[in-house]
Parts: structure tokens; sequence; C-alpha cells
């Protein structure tokens, strides 16, 4: 990157912060310290506002430069990412959205509570809701580190961690001080920043193959070496039984994972009705469909326009692909469109990382407060306004302990982190979440043991996986302990935790045939389906 | 609960849920505000006997079928479609190189698939919630918050 750029990029970023900030301070004027405010951002988003919000938090700089960079690379096996990151959205919006409007307050653990005895569910889904945003959390941390790093074309350590404390305190800020409705503002700005790259880049793209989709496609094929082997799957994860193996289980992490993220989950909250919740998953399918078929286009376009050695040159994990495809469609480097087009490209990817970490940041402060406080705390004197003033708290907390993590771990593959947090998520918060609101006899005890039966097989597997030990890319690359084959869980993790769920509840000594079960469940029912008494 | 006019005399009220919802004032911002804990367990038996009433009444119970009878097969479905998708494209590659036209190959045309079908469902269980549950839904909400008002809750 050129002193331009540079200069330029820092300009567009620092303009967004600005704006943001300026979101904050207006969102927080007439503060009234609400728990409905700071979790649930007063609940009067409309579905198009919480529809972007909802792209925003999902659409990380990890989908923007790391998919289109793995489709320049390896070509058909990114695209097949994509599509596992589109079709969770149908788990949301059939089994889970309406119903956990309906059902819950703020958090995921407010839909178990109203079923079962409150305290140990509570403690369950606070810690494994905590888990999750930690993991996803560290991940977009070390990808913004890195990301300055390619960008700034800055190689040493130091600017990596300025970059990684830098955003780590903004985003404190935001959150604490603005909660859900900053959060909300800066997730929308931020899709639409997205979008409009992304939509900008598409156009330049097509313009430059005259709109001939076929021709882009050989011509991707051509330039990528590999030929017509680059439009079918195999390349990346055609390599023998294990690797096969891994991406399957990738898969079902991937599309059964978002319907139990914690920072997804919270976002259902800011719109009044079930229907509002679901015209916003609506709004957000159509947003996040369209931004995978551009990062489709976007990918094939940097393979032929650049060609795939020239793409992995820059970066082995291909993420520059797309800065660099801004640079040659602005007329190539040292020209005004090529250094404008860049320094948009790579302030739209800071901005991405910044709104990510806010959202999960809200939602894991959301989880310590209302959760694990509310249920540890023997303090008599609780009221809403002292739980916002944890949540605050736990915000500053939790986003210091990223900051650290994410300079521990900058060595870390950013899309590994992310499936992991994907696992974790469809390991333990899924399956407690579609069995309490499905299944009748379900117990507490099958609830607890549902959340810590997904939850400890997916962070033991990763520990005894080939990411920690046992070969020359793991984290302790001299030592081998690897017992388990497979890079992501979830394949093994997320049937144990449905089989843990079942099992308690099962072996549960609770009278299921008991008036008080039954009425409980029809509670649940009740409310999930018609609204009754929905908050 | 005859459909055809339920959605004639619903039509106006349910095509924007969201304007109406605060016309009640449930969710307002200003209500007093019992959010310190989780909701209450000890509360009055009559919040239970409404649900329990509320549960088994047919109507309750036609909205109940009809969501699941719409969600469950369509989510077998596309989970299967999906899980299928992966596994071909790893385990049978070759197959899935075939062209079809141009420098479309089969392995292509079934990504814009899983693209166009998630679309399509998406759009197909909008309508089915607008046409056949809102309605009956909202009726259910007001009926079973009357209830709880006439228990003196």
């Amino acid at each position: 990157m050129t002193g331009n750029q540079q200069s330029l990029a820092l300009l567009l970023f620092g303009v967004f912060v600005a704006a943001t900030l300026a979101i904050t301070t207006w969102a927080s004027r007439r503060r009234q310290g609400s728990p409905e405010e700071f979790y649930a951002g007063g609940r009067l988003f409309s579905p198009m506002e919480n529809g972007f919000a909802i792209a925003g938090d999902y659409m990380s700089a990890a989908s923007f430069l790391g998919i289109s960079g793995l489709i320049a690379l390896f070509g058909y096996d990114g695209v097949l990412y994509c599509v596992g990151f589109l079709v969770a959205w149908l788990v949301v919006l059939l089994l889970v959205a309406e119903l956990v409007r309906n059902c819950g307050r703020f958090t995921l653990a407010d839909v178990l509570a109203a079923r079962m005895s409150e305290r140990p569910v509570r403690i369950a889904a606070g810690v494994s809701s905590v888990t999750v945003c930690v993991l996803y959390l560290v991940a977009q941390m070390v990808g913004a580190g890195s990301l300055v790093a390619l960008l700034l074309d800055e190689t040493g350590s130091r600017a990596r961690s300025w970059t990684v404390i830098g955003v780590g305190t903004l985003m404190v800020v935001f959150v604490a001080l603005g909660g859900m409705r900053a959060t909300t503002w800066i997730q929308i700005v931020k899709a639409v920043l997205l979008m409009g790259g992304a939509v900008a880049l598409t156009v330049l793209v097509l313009v430059r193959f005259h709109g001939d989709i076929d021709s882009l496609l050989s011509t991707a094929a051509r330039h990528s070496g590999q030929g017509s082997d680059f439009l079918a799957p195999g390349l990346a994860y055609g390599d023998g039984w294990t690797a096969r193996l891994d991406f399957v289980s990738l898969g079902v992490a991937l599309v059964l994972g978002t319907a139990g993220l914690p920072h997804i989950l919270s976002r259902f909250y800011t719109v009044p009705t079930a229907p509002a919740a679901r015209r916003s998953v609506i709004w957000s399918i159509g947003l996040i469909g369209g931004f995978y078929l551009m990062t489709i286009v976007l990918g094939f376009g940097a393979a032929a326009v650049l060609g795939t050695d020239a793409v992995r040159s820059s970066n082995a994990a291909g993420n520059t692909a797309v800065p660099l495809l801004a640079l040659d469609l602005g007329g190539g480097a040292g020209s005004t469109g090529g250094t404008v087009l860049f320094a948009i490209v790579a302030a739209v990817a800071f901005a991405t990382i910044l709104a990510v970490v806010a959202g999960i940041t809200l939602a894991s402060s959301a989880s310590v407060a209302h959760d694990l406080y509310a249920s540890l705390s023997r303090r008599k004197d609780r009221t809403p306004r002292s739980e916002v003033a944890v949540a605050r708290v736990a915000a500053v907390g939790i986003g210091a302990a990223a900051i650290g993590l994410g300079l521990l771990a900058d060595d870390l593959n950013v899309a590994f982190l992310v499936g992991l947090a994907f696992a974790a998520a469809a390991s333990a918060n899924l399956p407690v979440l579609l069995y309490s609101l499905f299944w009748q006899r379900f117990t507490t005890r099958g609830a607890v043991w549902s959340v810590y039966g997904g939850l400890v097989p997916a962070v033991v597997l990763v520990v005894f996986s080939p990411v920690v030990s046992g070969g020359p890319e793991a984290i302790f690359s001299g030592v081998d302990f690897h017992l388990f084959p497979l890079q992501n869980p979830g394949l093994v993790s997320v049937p144990l935790g449905f089989l843990a769920g079942w099992l308690g509840t099962v072996l549960s000594d609770e009278a299921v045939d008991a008036r008080g079960h039954a009425a409980r469940h029809a509670e649940t029912e009740v409310r999930a389906l018609t609204g009754a008494g929905a908050a | 609960m005859d459909m055809h006019n339920a959605r004639d005399a619903g039509a106006a009220r349910l095509d924007d849920p969201w304007y109406d919802a605060l016309a009640s004032g449930w969710g307002g911002p200003d209500e007093p505000d019992e959010t310190a804990g989780p909701p209450r367990r000890a509360r009055p038996p009559a919040a239970e006997e409404v649900y329990t009433e509320v549960h088994g009444s047919a109507a309750f119970q036609e909205v109940r079928r009809r969501y699941r009878r719409f969600v469950f097969p369509a989510a077998a479905a596309f989970l299967l479609w999906y899980l299928a998708y992966v596994v071909a494209a790893t385990t049978a590659p070759g197959v899935m190189a075939r062209p079809v036209a141009g420098a479309l190959n089969v392995a292509m045309v079934a990504g814009l698939a899983q693209f166009a079908t998630t679309f399509l469902l998406t759009w197909a269980y909008a309508r089915h919630a607008r046409l056949r549950r809102d309605r009956v839904a909202l009726e259910l909400r007001w009926v079973t918050q009357e209830m709880m008002r006439g228990h003196g809750r």
C-alpha cells in the first residue's frame, strides 16, 4: 500500500469512527439505564433496520476478504462456504426467530428459564453463550490484527498489537456507553457500507467482462493454472477422506451454528413482535444471499483479473484478493481510481470488524449480567439498573479479555476460529433451544446435560485435534497429543449435544407426567406461537 | 376458523404488525420494570390455568398444527438437500465437474440452486405464516391476555 492509499484509508476509517461515535452519543441521549434499553434498544427498531443490523452482525471481514480469497485460490471449494453460511438462515427463520422473540426477554437463557428450573439452566446457558462469544470475538480480533498488517504493509508486530488494542478499546466504549441502540446503528451503517462496496466492485467486474458470466468463469479457470478443475469441487478439500469428512463437519457446524449464536439471537429482541422478527430475518436473508452471490463474483473475478498466482504471492491465505482486485479495477496501482477503491475496501473491512466486535461484546455482556450475575449473586438489593451497570462493567472486562487473547493468539487461522465458534454454538446452544421449544417431555436435567454435553466435547475435541498439536501448522507444533483426526468437531459434538439432552431427560427424576410440567410446556407453546405475554 | 374470512378482515391490520404492536401498551419502555431477575416462578395458579386452557382450545391446536406441518417437513427437506450437496461435493467431484453449458458445470448449477431454494423457501414460509397463522395467533394473544386480566393477575 502506498502512502496515498494509506492516508486515504485511514481518513475514511476515521470518518466511520467519528460517525459511529456521533451515533453513540446521539443514541445515549435521554438514557434511562433500563435493561430494556441497554440489551434490546427499546425494542422499537423496524424490521428493515433490524434486518440490516442482523446482516451487519453476521457478515464479518472473514466473509468479505476471506471467502472471496478462498474462491480466488481454490475456486469452487470457496463457494461451498458461502452456501453453508446462507442456508443456515433457514434454520433461524423457520425454527428459531419468532419463537425466541415471543418467549424470551434478552438472552437465550430466558427462553429456557420459562420452562425449567431457573438457576441451573441460566448458569449453563450463560456459560456456553459467553464461551461462544469469546471464541468468535478472538477470531475477529485476530482478523483485525492481520488485516492491518496486510493492508498497511506492516509486518511488524507493533502495528498489529496497537490495532487490536485500538479496535478493542473503541468497541468497548461504544457498547458500554451506547448499549444495543448504538450497536444496532453501527451495524446498520456498516451493512450499508459493506453492501455498497460489494455492489460497486461487482458491477466493475461484470463491466470488465461485458456482463458475460461465462467468459468470467472460463477466464478465471484459465488464469488459475488449474483449468476446468478450478470450477469443480476438490481443490481444497479433495485431499483424502479426513479432509472430506472435515469439510462435512464444518458444513454441519455452519448450518446449525448460526441459530445458536448469542449475538444473533439477541437481535430478535430489538423489534416489537414476532412477525417483525420474521420480517427482519427475511430482510437479512435477502441481504446476506445477495452479498454472498457478489462474493462469488468477486472471488472468480480476482482469479480472472489478477490470476491465482498473483493473489497467492501477495498473501498465502488469499485475504488480499479483494483489495488487489479493487486496485486493478480502479485503474491499477498509482492511478487515482485505484487508490480510492483500494482505500474504500480497506476502510470497509475495518468498519466491518469493529461492528461485529461490538455486537458480540454486547451479547456476551448481556449473558454475564442477565444470566450469570443474576443467578450467582446473593445480593438482595439487585435492581434492573444495577444489572445494567454490571453489564457495562462486563463489556469492559470481556473487551479486555478479548484484547489479551487476540494479542496472544495472533498466529491462529481466523477461519478455523470462526468454524470453532459455530461448532460450539451448534453443539451447546441449538439442541437445548430446539428441545425446549418443541419437546414436551424435556426437563431441567435434560437442558443442563444438553448444554454441557455439547459444549465440553466441542472444546475437548479441539484440544485433541490436529489444530492444537502434531503438525507443522499446529499451535504446539513440537508435541503430538492429537487423538481426533478432524479440525472441526461439529460432526461429533452436535449429535452428542442432542444425545445428552435426550439422555438427561430420560434419566431425569422430575415427574414429567405431573400437572405442573405439562402446564409449563403449554405455557411455553402458547407464548411461542401467539406472543401472549411477550416482552 | 374460516380461512377466507380471516384473511379479509385481518388484512389491513396484519399487513403491518409493527405499527399496531404498541397500541396495547405491551412492551413499551414506560412499563414498570420487573426485569431484575428472571420472571417469577411463583405465579398465581390462574395464569397456569389460562395457558392450559388456551393450549387445549381448537383455535390454538389449529395454529400449532399449521405451523408444525409446514416447518418440520420444510426443515427436514432443506437440511437433507444441503447435506446431499456437501456430501456430493466432497465425495463425487467427478460428477460435480460434468459440464452443463459453457463454463457452467453441475457443481455451479447445484450451488446456485441452493441459493435459489433458500430464497424460495423464505418466500413460501413468509407467505404461509402471513396468510395462515398471523391472524389467528394475534387473536389468541389478545384472548389469552384478556383472560389473564379477568383472573385478576
